[in-house]
């Protein structure tokens, strides 16, 4: 079907269109409805419309309304409430083969039509420079579809004075507990999002993130030691159904760690205990250990060492100058038998996984999102890609993981969730700890940095405990291991199963120039890992 | 159309507060306009431009407060975020810590707004960027870059007569060199509020030398040894410890400076007596903003004074809790740091035996008692020998302090600016590194 006869053909229904239950959403914050998506889709046609009458052989509008709510307080005071509104939209075309975008903040047909002819003429500026010009994977019009974040409860909706005396309840019990300060915050974010484009979709999405966090100091006075504990809460794709459902999922151990629900107050209760205990905990002997780690911690080492390794714009070189290229090389990926991992290593790319920061319905250049093998049995089987890297792998289609973190951005190549997948025989956390002689469990996600093209890295953590023979004998601290991916991946020897997956994640993934952020989460059970280098970062000054 | 001028900006800004209907109101406005060029592999990749503007309005009855943006600027909008400001502050609990607004203040007028900056077109951009693509093309390399320029204002105004407003301009470029068989790699960067300085070609060759001589790395074994960090280098670690002296978390005993039985570093010498770091926003080469964020003057502070802390970042409440009625506000982005005249190849010459370090990549906080961070070399990492750069060697991840750093200075360079400050290149001693990195 044409673009024109399919925008006949919806425009007899387009003024009968109802706006979604959802549309009621957001109400504490915006004192008027989310825009109806009839009058987005008029919006969009100008711009489509503009861009196919100057030369554009493709073109997409993304029209969002983006509302943030945050929260800050530190012991007993509220810091701060900022609720944030952002609207307007990003034209994207391709003119003479290159890349043209312009994003503007007045979304009048007036205003988006200009928008379009600054957007086709970027393009043709650039189109001088361009030497491969895009090839833009097929991708057939979709009409007029939605998508929406499942919940049971809106956080935009919650009264604030409920979600300010959650806070402080949870700060009021680390101070009881022996914090000497705490600083906590809820973070909520809602993405309106409309997109359309000239293959014939009209995606109209809205999408809910929230992330309440806390981090607890202890001080000693006497030595002028102190001690942090954060929460081992995680953002996540859901909305204050995180916060305010029945306990599910919570997992026991030496401390709880949580998946589908998070207690704020008993978690800020045992941060306050547990920073204590570190600012007296032995100080690690630097050498080689067996870690069990906890997917609370391990998320951020499968963010760093395979999610962006596998990106294939870095693998590429487009990503060269910032965030650097990959080991994982297409000559690895071509051989069919790079052992990236152990053969129990098999991880996921998925867009789909409810309660996942990743999960839409479409990417941001209408792909219906999905779940797909990156490394299979330890093999490097395949990438992350958007349209317009498909034909390099000689694939027919996106991945649907392009993303942009507003209107004002261009949409690239973002990382999907990615995630190690459990192991197939029943095992417990307990269970793989008594087999380890002389080992660390680590809890929490500290600090961590990994170099550009992701063979070295070094991570520290929240919580860690000394394992010897088979038992746990106390906690450490000054703790952080180092290893290079290919080597750590193959130590693997045991994922516990299924009961124990649970999905980390952050708000806050960087990429780009200009630089963006990325929402995305990492599941895994808890894994062990045999003979990693561990290092002392105690120093004095 | 979203670069206002003042009287525009202050016209708005009044016709918000006179929708306020709380006992105090204070707003401010930021937008602009901002254009980029991205390339990849030799050719353009992404690029674009945007329009931006964001009202933000915050609003407070009594010690009670709440804030809110919008970018839409409709007269319904603007009373609508006023609005949404009123309620958020009625429903919070009380802030004991709330201080009421700054009354009219007298701002420096850093020059930070240059034409030429403020008309460049997309045309402009994509020659800028043909420069370093041909420079990359004709050292047989391949090339990765950013070109992004902006040309912004923004304005304060509140209930208590505070008025502001300020344009800036501002290019920068950065450039990735490689080799074609991924054995080398180099790094260019530059920033100015005046185009005029940038010159995308020579920034370019400088990178794709480093490319060249970067090839065929040798690996040293990790351990301590002499550093001449460029001054890019040199920014990436000292302004982290700029940015961890706030007084109240070392009033607190949780930061670096602070001591047992509550006691801080302040007035203590913490690094060699050289090291001298200052911000000022009516420094020519980075002009700086007038106003911090809740509306205090910028002015000239000494931070660092032959290496002794003279001054911490305060807020208001803060300061005024702790006697300290003329706190500096926070630094802020334009750091000073002092050095000599001597050029970078005048410093590896005076080194018997050390590693050049272009910059480092991936740092981050391991702990902040001691300042420790972690990162790697990037870009061109060179062994040194009797004056001499010798070959290149494989990247190396460190685990150093900045303050344990600035303590083992050895030289300092003449400043440049990089990263929007100004920072000599640097000689210090006995830096950790401990483990090699295979990345180029």
């Amino acid at each position: 079907m044409k673009r024109r006869d399919f925008i006949q053909r919806t425009g007899l229904v387009a003024g009968t269109l109802l706006l979604p239950s959802w549309s009621r959403g957001a109400a504490e914050l915006a004192s008027r409805p989310p825009i109806a998506a009839a009058v987005k889709k008029q919006l969009a046609d100008v711009a489509l419309n503009t861009a196919t009458r100057l030369g554009a052989s493709y073109a997409d509008v993304r029209i969002g309304r983006y509302l943030n709510q945050s929260i800050s307080t530190r012991e007993d005071k509220v810091q701060g409430v900022t609720n944030n509104e952002s609207y307007g939209a990003g034209v994207r075309v391709i003119v003479n083969g290159a890349w043209g975008f312009f994003s503007v903040d007045q979304l009048s047909p007036d205003a988006i039509a200009r928008a379009t002819t600054l957007a086709v003429e970027i393009a043709k500026a650039n189109a001088k420079l361009q030497t491969e010009p895009v090839r833009l994977a097929p991708q057939k019009g979709l009409g007029e579809v939605s998508w929406r974040t499942p919940m049971t409860r809106n956080a935009f909706e919650v009264p604030l004075a409920e979600k300010v005396e959650l806070l402080l309840s949870a700060n009021a019990a680390a101070m009881k507990g022996g914090a000497n300060f705490i600083n906590s915050q809820l973070f909520q974010i809602n993405e309106q999002k409309y997109f359309a484009s000239t293959d014939g979709s009209y995606i109209d999405q809205d999408v809910h993130r929230i992330y309440p966090s806390f981090n607890v100091t202890a001080v000693d006075p006497a030595t002028g030691r102190f001690q942090t504990r954060r929460s081992l809460s995680m953002p996540c794709g859901r909305s204050y159904d995180y916060l305010a459902s029945p306990a599910a999922g919570k997992r026991s151990g030496v401390t709880p760690r949580y998946t589908q629900y998070y207690d704020i107050v008993e978690d800020a209760t045992l941060a306050a205990e547990q920073a204590r205990a570190k600012l007296s905990a032995k100080s690690v002997v630097a050498g080689q250990y067996d870690l069990v780690l906890d997917p609370s911690h391990l998320w951020l080492t499968i963010h760093e060492s395979v999610g962006h390794a596998t990106e294939l714009d870095r693998v590429l070189g487009y990503e060269a100058n910032y965030a650097g290229t990959s080991f994982a090389t297409l000559d690895k990926w071509e051989s069919k038998k790079f052992q990236y991992g152990s053969p129990i290593v098999n991880i996921m790319a998925d867009k789909t996984e409810s309660g996942s920061l990743g999960a839409v319905g479409y990417d941001d250049e209408g792909v219906p999102t999905k779940s797909w093998p990156i490394i299979k049995d330890g093999i490097l089987v395949d990438y992350q890609k958007t349209r317009d890297q498909a034909h390099i792998l000689g694939q027919p289609e996106g991945d649907g993981c392009s993303y942009s973190q507003s209107w004002a951005d261009v949409q690239f190549q973002r990382m999907p969730n990615i995630s190690l997948q459990p192991g197939k025989e029943p095992l417990t956390p307990e269970q793989m700890i008594k087999g380890v002689e002389k080992g660390i469990y680590i809890i929490g996600d500290g600090s961590f940095s990994i170099d550009q093209q992701r063979y070295n890295f070094q991570f520290g953590g929240q919580l860690f405990y000394e394992i010897k023979d088979g038992e746990i004998v106390g906690m450490l601290r000054d703790v952080a291991y180092q290893s290079n991916t290919q080597e750590f991946w193959n130590s693997c020897t045991a994922i516990c199963d299924r009961s124990d997956y649970a999905l980390g994640g952050a708000f806050n993934d960087g990429k780009g120039q200009p630089s963006q952020s990325n929402a995305v989460s990492h599941g895994s059970a808890t894994a062990r890992f045999n003979k990693v280098n561990v290092i002392n970062t105690a120093r004095r000054i | 159309m979203a670069l206002l001028s003042e009287s525009e900006a202050q016209a708005l800004l009044q016709k918000v507060l006179a929708f306020s209907k709380a006992d105090e109101c204070e707003v401010s406005l930021t937008g602009g306009r901002s254009g980029n060029l991205r390339f990849a592999r030799n050719t353009v990749s992404t690029s674009g431009a945007s329009d931006t503007i964001r009202l933000q309005v915050q609003s407070s009855y009594g010690k009670k407060t709440g804030t809110a943006t919008i970018n839409e600027l409709d007269d319904a909008s603007l009373e609508k975020v006023v609005r949404r400001a009123e309620e958020l502050a009625r429903f919070a609990p009380e802030n004991p810590e709330y201080l009421p607004f700054l009354g009219a203040q007298t701002y420096a007028q850093p020059a930070s707004w240059f034409e030429s900056t403020a008309n460049l077109s997309p045309e402009d951009r994509a020659r800028a960027t043909a420069a370093s693509i041909a420079a990359c093309k004709s050292a047989g390399l391949t090339g990765a870059g950013y070109l992004e320029d902006n040309a912004t204002f923004s304005a304060i105004a509140n209930t208590r007569g505070l008025r502001g407003y300020q344009r800036e301009t501002g290019i920068e470029f950065s450039v990735t060199t490689r080799t074609n068989d991924g054995l080398g790699s180099g790094f260019g960067q530059a920033d100015f509020n005046d185009t005029k300085f940038l010159n995308t070609g020579q920034i370019t060759e400088t990178a794709a030398r480093k490319a060249a001589l970067s090839r065929d790395a040798k690996a040293i074994e990790p351990g301590k040894y002499t550093v001449i960090l460029e001054p890019l280098a040199a920014s990436n670690l000292s302004r982290l410890m700029i940015g961890a002296m706030d007084a109240r978390q070392t009033d607190e005993g949780r930061t670096f400076l602070s001591k047992a039985g509550g006691a801080s570093r302040f007035g203590e010498k913490i690094v060699d007596e050289r090291v001298q770091i200052y911000s000022d926003p009516l420094n020519t080469e980075i002009p700086g903003s007038k106003w911090a964020n809740d509306g205090r003057p910028r002015q000239r502070v000494d931070w660092i004074k032959d290496g002794v802390v003279t001054n911490l970042a305060y807020t208001r409440y803060w300061a005024q809790r702790q006697g300290k009625p003329e706190a500096p506000p926070p630094p802020g982005p334009r750091i000073v740091i002092g050095g000599g005249t001597a050029s970078l190849d005048d410093l590896i010459k005076g080194v018997q035996r050390g590693i050049l370090v272009t910059r480092f990549w991936y740092i981050r906080a391991v702990d902040p008692q001691t300042l420790l961070y972690t990162g790697l070399t990037r870009d061109g990492t060179f062994y040194v020998e009797n004056g001499q750069i010798k070959h290149a060697i494989k990247n190396f991840r460190f685990n150093e302090s900045p303050v344990i750093m600035l303590n083992n200075l050895e030289a300092l360079g003449k400043p440049q600016r990089i990263e929007g400050g100004l920072v000599p290149p640097m000689v210090v001693r006995d830096f950790t590194f401990s483990s090699l990195s295979d990345a180029v």
